[in-house]
């Protein structure tokens, strides 16, 4: 194992030393922007004016995102990433993790801000409603998932993207950022498969 | 691998800090917890008690956060300053945004001077842990 992280360390070094100059990589990709902008505007009249179809559609096209992308990256992306060499990691995340750094954050508020509002409409915040014990369980584990991805994942992926915009990056603290993005993606996912669960049966009843 | 390269060079800069990325992570976790209890308490009033507990807790650990953080010396307190900034325009949007819902919610007195300070904290709090992750890694100023 410490066989395998001295030579992708050291293939790193190469690479940083005999690779053409890297372009600078964007952080936040700017044409994104726009995007978001419009996708606040939109949850906002939603919200605004008690626009049904908005708010659900808001609410199903985040939330269908947000536990496709955590399920695919969680199960599929991250073991493929867990494999590769550093440099090969280095190389995917430069164009990866800035598109999910302007993604993620608007289909998350998409999902959240509308759905208080859903489950307000559809009857099942009520105590009495035989769904709204459910619905406590899924904030639960939108709690978690968001600890998770706010407080550890989150800012791996930045700190990644600003230590592969240095001169000459550091292989090593790019595996080990990459390592914590790669198991708190996989705990995300398999939470995402309890929300999976309780949104289809709130769906049914 | 000899000491000479830039590589191990840089091997160097990893640098032994407080704990102020769990502190501001755990300031989070408080008032997730906080804000379970009272939207799963909506729309009836929520024990605010418990809530107040919480909020207290969060405020002091990301109070204890930025204490620790304001006595660091050797730090990139530009690359802090440059990522906290963006962060919290990012996360002041997204609270904005559940601030306005649980308002058009009819959500009023204390429980929403309590949702309110929450987000303030999750405001704060998320940038802090983004930026100091940011920033301990990079080079000093």
């Amino acid at each position: 194992m410490d066989d395998t992280v001295a030579r992708d360390v050291a293939t790193s070094a190469d690479v940083a030393t005999s690779a053409p100059p890297r372009p600078k990589i964007q952080v936040v990709p700017l044409a994104g922007l726009p995007f978001v902008g419009a996708a606040v505007l939109f949850v906002a009249l939603s919200i605004g004016f008690n626009w049904q179809w908005g708010l659900m559609f808001n609410h199903v096209v985040g939330g269908g995102l947000w536990t496709g992308i955590d399920l695919f990256v969680g199960f599929v992306i991250g073991p493929i990433l867990g494999r590769l060499s550093i440099p090969a990691r280095a190389e995917f995340s430069a164009r990866f993790m800035p598109k999910m750094a302007i993604i993620m954050p608007t289909i998350v508020m998409m999902t959240l801000a509308t759905g208080f509002q859903v489950a307000r409409s559809a009857g099942n915040l009520a105590a009495s409603s035989p769904n709204h014990a459910w619905l406590v369980v899924s904030f639960c584990v939108v709690g978690i998932m968001a600890v998770i991805a706010l407080g550890v994942l989150e800012p791996a992926n930045i700190a990644v993207l600003y230590e592969m915009n240095k001169p000459v990056p550091n292989g090593e603290r790019i595996g080990r950022l990459m390592k914590r993005f790669i198991y708190t993606a996989g705990i995300t996912g398999a939470m995402q498969v309890a929300t999976l669960i309780i949104m289809t049966r709130l769906g049914s009843r | 691998m000899s000491a000479s390269t830039p590589l191990a060079h840089s091997f160097d800069a990893d640098r032994p800090y407080p704990p102020i990325g769990w502190l501001s992570s755990g300031a989070l976790g408080c008032v997730v917890v906080g804000g379970i209890i009272l939207a799963s308490y909506a729309p009836r009033t929520a024990p605010l008690p418990l809530a107040t507990v919480l909020l207290c807790a969060a405020a002091v650990l990301l109070a204890s956060a930025g204490v620790l953080l304001a006595r660091l010396r050797a730090f990139s307190w530009k690359t802090f300053g440059n990522v906290f900034k963006w962060a919290l325009l990012a996360y002041a949007i997204t609270s904005g945004m559940i601030e306005f819902a649980f308002v058009h919610d009819h959500t009023r007195g204390p429980s929403l001077v309590l949702v309110t300070l929450m987000l303030v904290i999750f405001a704060l709090s998320v940038p802090t842990t983004i930026a100091f992750t940011v920033a301990r890694f990079a080079d000093l100023d």
